[in-house]
């Protein structure tokens, strides 16, 4: 039953599931980073490589994985097109008389372009959303950027924030479908229409439901206070984050897979992002 | 100085509207004195000042004039450190009305530890705390669940756990039950009942059901704001004429035994709070006169 099951959280029992948050938070980050190591296509070779690896190891569909790329996709197709068209190499490929001259130095950065994106997206999204629960992310930021606190940053009060909003998401979606179908009962129309009807149709759900938002708002702020809160200060913790021995291994695997990449830049073949 | 544990002189207390002129008294000088490990049910009607009393007991408001004392401490007429101020609330818990809107963290174990997080228990006895509270209201094989999963009855219990978890003296329930079905409710004052006679927890059940208040050692009613009556379910109950002014009916068998008094049956005894005492006082009647 542990795991909110909204968002993009694929509940299985994976190695990288049992990753500590914060080791998984400092992956994801490392990963990043990789990908904008890889110049060759040596590189891009076990960038995607590892992809594959990584969603065999988290046991996510691939389908699922794939599916994840689509709202970027509009993005992707963008910077290809930019990247054939407007690229100046020395292969054309093209025809001499043509306007438009499309280079062998496009195509290729054309494709390195969307392989970079895509396993940028993939990789967060195994490292983070599909396998860590988001209230998991939560506490993995409060552990990660408590050292903010040193500059007065409130970082006890933003995961505060994010907790109580998780917290609240399903009792809010629940509400709002009781409001839907009160005013449906009502003879409320959500579905027809032009798009300014429909909005506008939705305004006698929005303000009832902000209004019990905030009343509810009232009320857990005085339970809180019942429940003797004050901040961050001197609070215990019941369910503390331990770091265990597979979780730095892990973190080392990611750092040596980018120093691979370092060398496959130096030594490696095929085309060169300049 | 009053031995007793929750001890108020002319309590008052005033809203004030958004303009910040007019004011709204809700609550004109309550006394009372409460002892420790006692059952009082607080009965009102809609907008009697009951809640704002209850409010007003752990400083969730503060009392515009009056005294307040609890455990022998001074809670008015100063400044309080905020360090008083937590330890007042540890010592007073309060279980809302809605059981939505007073849980914290998004599984029952870790709401349940917010409390006593928030005090700086440390671990072990943290976990000891939260295992302890979630069997005392038998939640046990809840602790991994996401509260809104949980019927009313059981997320009340899981508030309530969270009270239990701080180790308080005394628990204000501000109509706790008022939104739960009849099986959360009678869960809800199974637990109640629980803590006070197993535990000595000083209870105050904030309610408008007669049939809650019945089960109170005193019950005390409360009516614009101020304190109507004072005594115990039978001496309450009694009265039914004066609780009608008030809003209030007096429970079904209480309101049997007055119909048959008022119909020429004179029926002896004064055990009409209950329907057990109802019931031995008709049979009573009917035997002597047989």
């Amino acid at each position: 039953m542990k795991g909110v099951a909204f968002g993009q959280y694929y509940a299985a029992e994976s190695p990288i599931h049992r990753l500590d948050p914060r080791a998984k938070v400092i992956m994801a980050i490392l990963y990043i980073v990789c990908t904008f190591l890889c110049k060759n296509l040596a590189g891009f070779i076990a960038l995607v490589a590892s992809a594959l690896l990584l969603t065999l190891f988290s046991k996510i569909p691939l389908r699922l994985i794939l599916r994840s790329l689509r709202p970027i996709l509009v993005i992707i197709i963008f910077t290809s097109i930019i990247n054939v068209f407007m690229t100046r190499g020395e292969v054309l490929l093209t025809p001499e008389s043509w306007k438009i001259k499309i280079y062998a130095e496009g195509l290729w950065n054309a494709l390195f372009m969307i392989l970079r994106i895509s396993i940028l997206i993939i990789g967060t999204g195994i490292f983070l959303t599909y396998t860590t629960t988001p209230i998991a992310l939560t506490d993995a930021l409060e552990y990660l950027l408590s050292p903010l606190k040193v500059f007065k940053a409130p970082v006890h009060d933003f995961a505060m924030m994010m907790t109580i909003a998780l917290r609240f998401i399903p009792t809010l979606t629940e509400e709002t479908e009781k409001i839907m179908n009160a005013q449906k009962a009502r003879g409320a129309d959500f579905t027809t229409g032009s798009l300014i009807k429909r909005a506008k149709a939705l305004i006698p759900i929005l303000i009832p439901l902000f209004v019990s938002a905030f009343n509810r708002a009232f009320d857990l702020a005085s339970a809180m206070e019942c429940r003797c809160y004050h901040g961050g200060k001197g609070r215990t913790r019941l369910n503390v984050l331990h770091y265990r021995a597979v979780d730095f291994v892990a973190m080392m695997l990611v750092v040596a897979f980018g120093v691979g990449l370092f060398f496959l830049n130096r030594y490696g073949f095929g085309y060169t992002l300049s | 100085m009053s031995e007793a544990y929750i001890h108020t002189e002319e309590l008052c207390f005033s809203y004030v509207d958004a303009d910040g002129r007019s004011e709204n008294r809700a609550l004109n000088g309550i006394s009372v004195d409460i002892q420790k490990g006692e059952y009082v049910a607080v009965l009102g009607h809609n907008g009697s000042g009951k809640s704002t009393f209850a409010k007003l007991l752990n400083l969730i408001l503060e009392p515009t004039s009056g005294r307040l004392v609890i455990d022998g401490v001074e809670m008015t007429g100063r400044e309080l450190s905020d360090e008083e101020v937590l330890q007042l609330r540890r010592k007073v818990g309060m279980v809302f009305q809605n059981p939505d809107n007073q849980l914290v963290a998004t599984i029952v174990e870790e709401d349940v530890a917010f409390g006593p997080e928030n005090l700086g228990v440390p671990h072990p006895e943290l976990r000891e705390r939260v295992d302890g509270a979630l069997s005392a209201v038998d939640m046990t094989d809840f602790a991994q669940h996401e509260p809104h999963r949980l019927s009313g009855g059981q997320k009340q219990r899981v508030a309530i756990a969270g009270i239990i978890a701080m180790m308080p003296e005394c628990i204000i329930f501000d109509e706790s039950t008022a939104m739960l079905d009849p099986i959360g409710r009678k869960e809800v004052l199974d637990a109640i009942r629980m803590l006070n006679r197993e535990r000595g927890i000083t209870v105050l059940n904030i309610t408008h059901y007669m049939n809650e208040a019945a089960m109170a050692d005193r019950i005390l009613v409360i009516s614009d704001g101020r304190l109507l009556m004072d005594g115990t379910p039978d001496e309450i109950f009694a009265r039914r004429d004066e609780l009608q002014e008030a809003g209030l009916e007096v429970p079904q068998c209480a309101a049997l035994i007055h119909r048959l008094r008022e119909a020429g049956i004179p029926i002896e005894g004064d055990r009409i709070s209950t329907v057990e005492g109802c019931a031995d006082m008709i049979v009573d009647y009917f035997q002597k006169r047989a």
